[in-house]
């Protein structure tokens, strides 16, 4: 079973206490959007075999809205972090690169 | 290829068995192909076979990476059934279940088609009015349903409570010409006619790149080698992502894994199928005696083939409630395939932004009964750059807003 800790309230929450709320750090796209751009923010997910970055919300749990990075082709967690930033720590991107040389997701790297 | 019939067994039961034919060839790739299909499973494999059969077109590989239908083709709950409500989808299915139905004489192979019915019950009083209305559009469509009411579904399924505690039947949408089919043999027994045709099945040649020039596919790099193309069909389900990545364009799509199960074998006690859409399980029981389960798919981005154990235990919960005699079973097998999900919860069967290239994905939970229609499509779309059956699946449906929206028709059992 999948486990993430919550970056709020500390608790190593199993997933049944969890809700994934789909890819992380979107740009959100409205009125005075293209056609491209409103399409792409609405449809367009990143769906890598690697490396993903999620938005989770401790549903069951403190309520509270968090980011996790993650891997889709192992289920390994690279760590979690609070969901007041439009981009993962530094910290957390190191913590892959040594892990997974050359991995990409979306601009990051 | 020698034909299988009543009279080839008791031939060969007069000589130990000894005159049985390899039922396809492994051969090498050749330097060039007309076509190239990426994944040999039953997708794959009947837009081969429809390619060659409608259209002569017959210089043809399918590649697979794994083994022949080993993926979502080995792992579906092989429910065949066309009672959607939107007109495209409706047109689709009903096509492929109408295939189905000629298809072990078609591929002289026996894939066990069953029409044993198949019903999708009401449950909630939402639920009922949206049968009804699937009922309607289904007598406009020419796909014949009904719906019926409670005692009707106690009539064909006994061991069913329809007086449960929460979620009581109160109805439900009766196909009696849906069914079920042996999966394995869908993929095998296309396997066997486009070998005969001259095509190449090779297995174990995973494509590692697409070759464009100009804006146009020109062939693709594999596991055995470079091998080239005039056009190439990516029919690869739950890695549909990858190869558009590696064809250098994206997909509204998110693969995530969606899961089922078999029990131990019991005598025969249900003889149709059972889906209960309001409750995330549906079941039917194989020509062993096993139940055959499925659920809902899981919530989050996974290529593992594995999905999460407490779906299972959703999957189950719900369906001791709906089959109380099953509560004492015990679980023999169980096992996770990844599927490609849209938004609107149909298919993509499209151009795309390359020149050349063609993509049959986003079957998400529901390909299975699809295979002979979307092979028949496909292989239109393919060899002449359009098709009634999916031309309305394009790929830029999105960008339109012409959604063919199932999500809410299929609920989650798809």
């Amino acid at each position: 079973m999948l486990m993430l800790e919550c970056p709020y309230c500390g608790v190593t929450a199993d997933e049944t206490e969890l809700s994934p709320g789909g890819e992380a750090h979107l740009t959100r796209f409205g009125p005075g959007a293209s056609d491209d751009e409103f399409h792409d923010y609405l449809f367009m997910r990143e769906n890598p075999k690697g490396v993903h970055f999620e938005r989770w919300r401790h549903a069951y749990g403190c309520g509270k809205w968090f980011h996790a990075a993650r891997a889709t082709d192992t289920l390994e967690v690279f760590g979690t972090y609070p969901a007041q930033t439009t981009k993962p720590p530094q910290e957390i991107l190191d913590k892959i690169s040594a892990k997974r040389p050359g991995w990409t997701w979306r601009d990051l790297k | 290829m020698r034909r299988y019939s009543a009279f080839a067994v008791a031939r060969e039961a007069l000589r130990y068995h000894s005159g049985w034919e390899r039922a396809w060839a492994s051969p090498e790739p050749k330097k060039k192909y007309d076509v190239i299909i990426i994944g040999a499973g039953g997708h794959g494999l009947a837009t081969a076979f429809y390619l060659g059969k409608r259209f002569g077109i017959k210089n043809v590989a399918i590649l697979e990476k794994g083994w022949l239908g080993g993926g979502n083709t080995g792992r579906n709950t092989t429910i065949i059934r066309s009672n959607y409500l939107q007109d495209p989808s409706a047109a689709i299915y009903e096509k492929s279940r109408s295939l189905y139905e000629t298809m072990s004489q078609d591929l002289n192979y026996n894939v066990m088609f069953s029409p044993r019915g198949v019903i999708m019950l009401a449950q909630t009083h939402h639920e009922v009015r949206g049968y009804q209305r699937t009922a309607h559009a289904n007598a406009l469509q020419g796909v014949k349903t009904e719906y019926i009411g409670p005692e009707r579904v106690k009539e064909l399924v006994p061991i069913i409570n329809i007086n449960g505690p929460r979620y009581p039947v109160l109805g439900g949408l009766w196909q009696d010409r849906g069914g079920t089919a042996r999966h394995d043999a869908v993929a095998w027994g296309y396997a066997r006619a486009c070998s005969d045709m001259g095509m190449d099945v090779i297995q174990k040649c995973e494509v590692t790149g697409i070759r464009r020039e100009s804006g146009r596919v020109v062939g693709v790099s594999t596991s055995k080698g470079e091998i080239d193309c005039d056009k190439l069909g990516i029919v690869v389900a739950g890695h549909s992502g990858v190869l558009a990545d590696l064809a250098g364009f994206r997909l509204p799509i998110e693969s995530v894994a969606l899961q089922a199960l078999v029990s131990e074998p019991i005598k025969p006690c249900m003889d149709v199928v059972v889906m209960a859409n309001t409750v995330h399980g549906y079941m039917s029981q194989s020509d062993k005696g096993e139940m055959v389960i499925g659920g809902g798919a899981d919530g989050y981005n996974n290529y593992t083939q594995r999905g999460s154990f407490h779906h299972i235990e959703e999957t189950v919960r719900a369906l001791i409630e709906t089959f109380p005699m099953i509560s004492r079973l015990k679980m023999l097998r169980q096992w996770g395939g990844i599927v490609d999900m849209t938004g609107d919860r149909s298919p993509i069967l499209s151009k795309t932004p390359v020149d050349g290239v063609f993509i049959n994905c986003g079957w998400g939970t529901g390909g299975f009964k699809a295979i002979p229609g979307s092979g028949y499509g496909m292989a239109e779309l393919i060899a002449k750059g359009s098709s009634p059956l999916t031309d309305a699946f394009s790929l830029n449906r999105f960008k339109e807003g012409r959604f063919i929206d199932e999500s809410v028709a299929a609920g989650v059992a798809h």
